[in-house]
């Protein structure tokens, strides 16, 4: 009982936080003083939830039942929590990092960016612990609502511009494909619960699987996979904070948490792979890793260049889903952490050159490296983590993913597509990402005096805190492990 | 009791009426309209609290015995659609408080108010009544008055306008009353529940066929059901502000009622469906939704734009009609009820913004959403609920209308739904995006009386109504007993389960 209203705390805290701040425009130390004990909160809370999971099986509530026999209700679930915990934790360090960024970029608007901020996550915290499909649709067209306005914060023509196909890919693939592949779902099982094992077996003809999905997937905008991705390189218009952890965190892991939700506990994977469904299925978002990796590569802009790569790496997520055996599942969920981590030290690292030198453009970087070490060594850290090598919790996603890959039963054609795809896509992670600090390091500036410092302290204590997470989880991943393995039972 | 409580719903607007029309004082005519209005939606709500499980309210006019005298009949759907009508009422009764004097001149509020109390009268009158040509009557008492209400709007183009809708309404009108006089031609009667009791006498008739189509082209026209829609986006767009919010959320509703019982309670269900009505319905219901839709994203001007999107959701209302299945019936109904909350919350808004900034044109308004955020977040709210976003009445509906088609495996019609809430997006945001970001010109005002560049805040009564009307798109898409359950019984009644 007393866990359900912990539950619901962590809905309300980002919201009542939210309205605090909005109230502090005059006062910037305490108003961002207020985020943080907002985000410190909500990630306690979310830790208490962790601790106390045995108990919290039972905790939930109903809001409303809009429409008969489906509720607006949330519950506690582990991978909700899961998710729940990598927001909330690198909320805190988006925080600190955003007080550097935001002061030295000198934004405007700075009040409406932290309120929206806190009601973004109150959204992301919903969607983690949404019990029903229903309750999920609905937050997540509400994160889709309350980001816009950070997306278009600087108000120019290329803001208007990018929010105008942010708003419009996202919400109208919802609506398009979304909501009618939910309602078929309602009409052929009665249900939207998410059950392990999944509704749909028993009630959807097997040959009905593959279309389906296939509308969830164009649907769930969100996870990026092509060709609805367009949004995301959009967004990048937005302040670097909300870039870091909204359009490399929260949003679009709101996208690929719900396409995993969709697969493990609306079709069951059982149900899947028996289908044969997702031999064709894995096509899409394979294509999608090797085609954004590509185009990252062509990209000048840094940011651009990381969106990309986040598209690439969601389809790594969703690659997970569509593989549908345990290991796959596992390291799907898993990459969901791992690339969060590494992700956003990249966003705060292009963030913290752009603040300090105003340079978004790979080919300007030139030698910044000597000036910028902490930055760049950061940069190097999280690129290698999102590569998957050793030391570098990055890794253990792949490694998960792989073995995934490897005991996948379909048509052998298949089987080798997915074993290529995730080892070229490595290669080419090395050549767009790594290629940057090795730049920075190790070519001579061609203008010679410059006096570029490090970015603020805020940013770079903000960059420490990713950064030593994506070490840390190489040694002891476990917690993440344990949270996915209930994916599979 | 509650049977002399149905005829004053119309007795009392019918008197109050020319007593408004004496005074010239807008105070007090404002005061006799609002509590006409609140009397009258108080009395639908007892009403509605009787009829809603199934029972019948019968009140016979001078006593005479129908078939011969005029009765009224009140089951759900009449309940209903009162309820709906004086709630919308009492809201732009609420709003017209400052706007009416702004854009009326005050020797005219007497004529102004008057007119829209008998326009009420003649929507509640549509409602309630069981007699065909009294249903007439009433038609053509509420077209008259809206026509002389369009007509007081502050441009000239309202004249033309009205003009307009006054020639289409009365061809339609027209039409209506040809069918009628063939129908009495073919049965020798005019009370609805006679008719259709004895339809099979005189079904083979020709005269019924030409009298249905006479009688559908009518209400079509009236309800503005594409591709018969032509007059109503000037109309909306000219009129003042009170009248487009009143018109818009109740006129179109009003008919659609009318074609629901024309349909449903009229001529029984197998004698059109031989005719492929329901087909034909279908498809008109989904290029409308799509033209609409279509339409209202090229606007450039804020009341053409809802105006336009209310021919789109027509378009839902008369797909829902034609599934007919209850889940499709039931949306439809529950339709009726929320665009008439939506739509008269953005016809407020816009009100709001003719009121402030003297233009509904988006080039005018940029960046106006900075200096009435309040407003600004109302109006967006119920532009998302126009669209269909969960958490709102929009979505309610657009869930059960999508149910309902997928359940008979109509693709196209799924198609169509989705399709118009995609270019729903694109024209929602359209306002939101010209009222959320700053523009670089100055904001150009057209003779503003006092010499400021604006009047600074709206009045609190439009704040009131704004808000009363975005709360109920928030309240009634979250918790939907009363109007589902309403909206489900009146299905029901109408498919005779």
């Amino acid at each position: 009982m007393e866990l359900s209203y912990v539950l619901m705390l962590t809905i309300l805290l980002p919201i009542f936080g939210a309205v605090v701040i909005s109230k502090l425009g005059k006062v910037p130390n305490i108003r961002e003083g207020v985020t943080l004990l907002t985000a410190l909160s909500l990630f306690t809370l979310n830790i208490y939830l962790l601790i106390h999971q045995q108990d919290a099986i039972q905790a939930g509530f109903i809001v409303a039942e809009p429409i008969d026999g489906l509720a607006i209700s949330f519950a506690f679930n582990a991978f909700g929590v899961m998710f729940a915990l990598i927001a909330s934790g690198l909320w805190i360090a988006t925080s600190i990092y955003a007080m550097g960024y935001m002061r030295a970029h000198k934004e405007s608007h700075q009040t409406r960016f932290y309120t929206l901020f806190a009601v973004a996550i109150a959204g992301v915290m919903a969607v983690a612990y949404s019990e029903n499909l229903f309750t999920l649709f609905i937050f997540y067209e509400f994160l889709t609502i309350s980001t816009y306005p950070l997306v278009t914060h600087s108000g120019n023509r290329d803001a208007k511009r990018g929010g105008r196909k942010y708003i419009l890919i996202l919400m109208g693939s919802s609506i398009l494909f979304f909501l009618p592949a939910m309602i078929i779902t309602w009409y052929t099982a009665g249900s939207l619960e998410f059950v392990q094992g999944g509704i749909l077996k028993g009630s959807l003809d097997s040959a009905y699987v593959l279309p389906l999905l296939l509308l969830f997937i164009l649907g769930i905008s969100k996870a990026g996979v092509m060709p609805l991705h367009r949004w995301l390189p959009s967004a990048m218009v937005a302040p670097t904070p909300v870039s870091a952890l909204l359009h490399a965190v929260a949003v679009v892991k709101a996208g690929v948490f719900s396409v995993v939700k969709v697969v493990v506990f609306i079709f069951g994977t059982d149900f899947i792979t028996a289908s044969d469904a997702n031999d064709l299925l894995i096509l899409l978002p394979a294509f999608t890793i090797i085609a954004a990796s590509l185009i990252a590569l062509t990209k000048d802009n840094l940011k651009e260049r990381l969106a990309y790569s986040t598209i690439s790496q969601l389809s790594y997520i969703v690659l997970g889903a569509m593989i549908a055996n345990q290991l796959a599942i596992v390291g799907a969920s898993m990459h969901i952490a791992m690339h969060a981590f590494a992700k956003i030290a990249l966003f705060f690292a292009a963030g913290a050159i752009l603040v300090t030198t105003h340079k978004k453009y790979v080919s300007q970087l030139d030698g910044l490296g000597r000036q910028m070490p902490i930055t760049f060594t950061i940069f190097t850290v999280g690129s290698l983590s999102i590569i998957g090598l050793p030391f570098f919790g990055g890794m253990w996603s792949k490694w998960y993913l792989l073995s995934g890959g490897i005991q996948f039963e379909g048509s052998q054609f298949v089987y080798w597509i997915i074993l290529i795809t995730l080892s070229v896509s490595s290669m080419l992670n090395i050549f767009y990402l790594l290629s940057i600090p090795m730049k920075a390091f190790f070519t001579v500036p061609s203008n010679e005096k410059t006096h570029i410092k490090e970015a603020p302290i805020a940013c770079l204590i903000g960059m420490a805190i990713p950064t030593a997470m994506t070490i840390y989880l190489f040694f002891d991943p476990s917690v993440f492990y344990t949270l996915s393995q209930t994916l599979v039972g | 009791m509650t049977e002399q409580l149905t005829i004053l719903l119309v007795v009392i607007p019918l008197l109050s009426a020319p007593i408004t029309a004496i005074f010239k004082n807008h105070l007090l005519t404002w005061a006799i309209t609002l509590s006409v209005s609140i009397v009258c939606f108080a009395i639908s709500g007892v009403i509605l609290a009787e009829v809603i499980d199934g029972k019948h309210v019968i009140y016979e006019l001078g006593g005479w015995r129908p078939p011969w005298g005029i009765e009224y009949k009140i089951d759900s759907l009449n309940a209903f659609i009162a309820l709906i009508v004086s709630g919308i009422a009492v809201v732009s009764g609420i709003f017209s408080f400052r706007s009416a004097p702004s854009e009326i001149d005050t020797t005219q509020s007497g004529l102004f108010y008057a007119a829209f109390q008998l326009c009420l009268l003649g929507l509640l009158g549509i409602a309630l009544t069981g007699d065909i040509f009294n249903l007439f009557v009433f038609l053509e008492i509420s077209s008259l008055s809206s026509y002389a209400l369009i007509s007081m709007g502050r441009k000239r183009q309202a004249l033309t306008a009205s003009f307009a809708y006054l020639i289409l309404g009365t061809i339609g009108a027209t039409f209506f009353l040809i069918g009628v006089g063939f129908l009495y031609a073919a049965s020798g009667s005019l009370n609805i529940a006679d008719i259709a009791e004895r339809f099979s006498s005189f079904e083979d008739m020709q005269l019924v066929v030409t009298a249905f189509i006479f009688i559908l082209l009518g209400i079509a026209l009236k309800a503005a059901i594409f591709p018969l829609h032509s007059w109503l986006p000037n109309a909306y767009g000219f009129a003042p502000s009170t009248v487009s919010i009143f018109l818009s959320a109740t006129a179109t509703k009003v008919s659609i009622y009318v074609l629901l019982r024309v349909l449903f309670d009229l001529y029984p269900i197998a004698y059109w469906q031989e005719l492929l009505i329901p087909q034909l319905l279908l498809v008109l219901g989904c290029v409308g939704v799509i033209y609409g839709s279509v339409r209202a994203w090229q606007q450039v001007e804020i009341k053409r734009l809802l105006a336009f999107s209310s021919v789109a959701q027509i378009g839902y209302i008369v797909i829902g009609i034609a599934l007919l299945t209850e889940t499709g019936l039931t949306a439809a109904v529950l339709h009726l009820f929320n665009h008439a909350i939506i739509k008269a919350t953005l016809f407020i808004g816009a009100g709001i913004l003719v009121y402030r900034a003297n233009s509904t044109k988006l080039s005018d308004l940029r960046g106006f959403g900075a200096s009435m955020p309040w407003t600004f977040f109302a109006m967006a709210f119920a532009g998302l609920s126009l669209i269909g976003v969960p958490g709102t009445v929009g979505f309610v509906t657009k869930w059960y209308l999508l149910e309902a088609a997928i359940q008979q495996s109509k693709w196209i019609v799924v198609g169509a739904i989705v399709i118009g809430s995609v270019f729903a997006i694109a024209y929602v945001w359209k306002i939101v995006e010209a009222l959320y970001f700053n523009s670089k010109r100055k904001i150009h005002i057209q003779h503003v009386k006092s010499g400021d560049i604006n009047i600074p805040s709206a009045s609190k009564s439009m704040g009131l109504a704004l808000w009363l009307g975005a709360i109920a798109c928030l309240y009634f898409g979250l918790f939907t007993n009363i109007p589902f359950n309403a909206a489900n019984a009146v299905a029901k009644a109408l498919l005779g389960m």
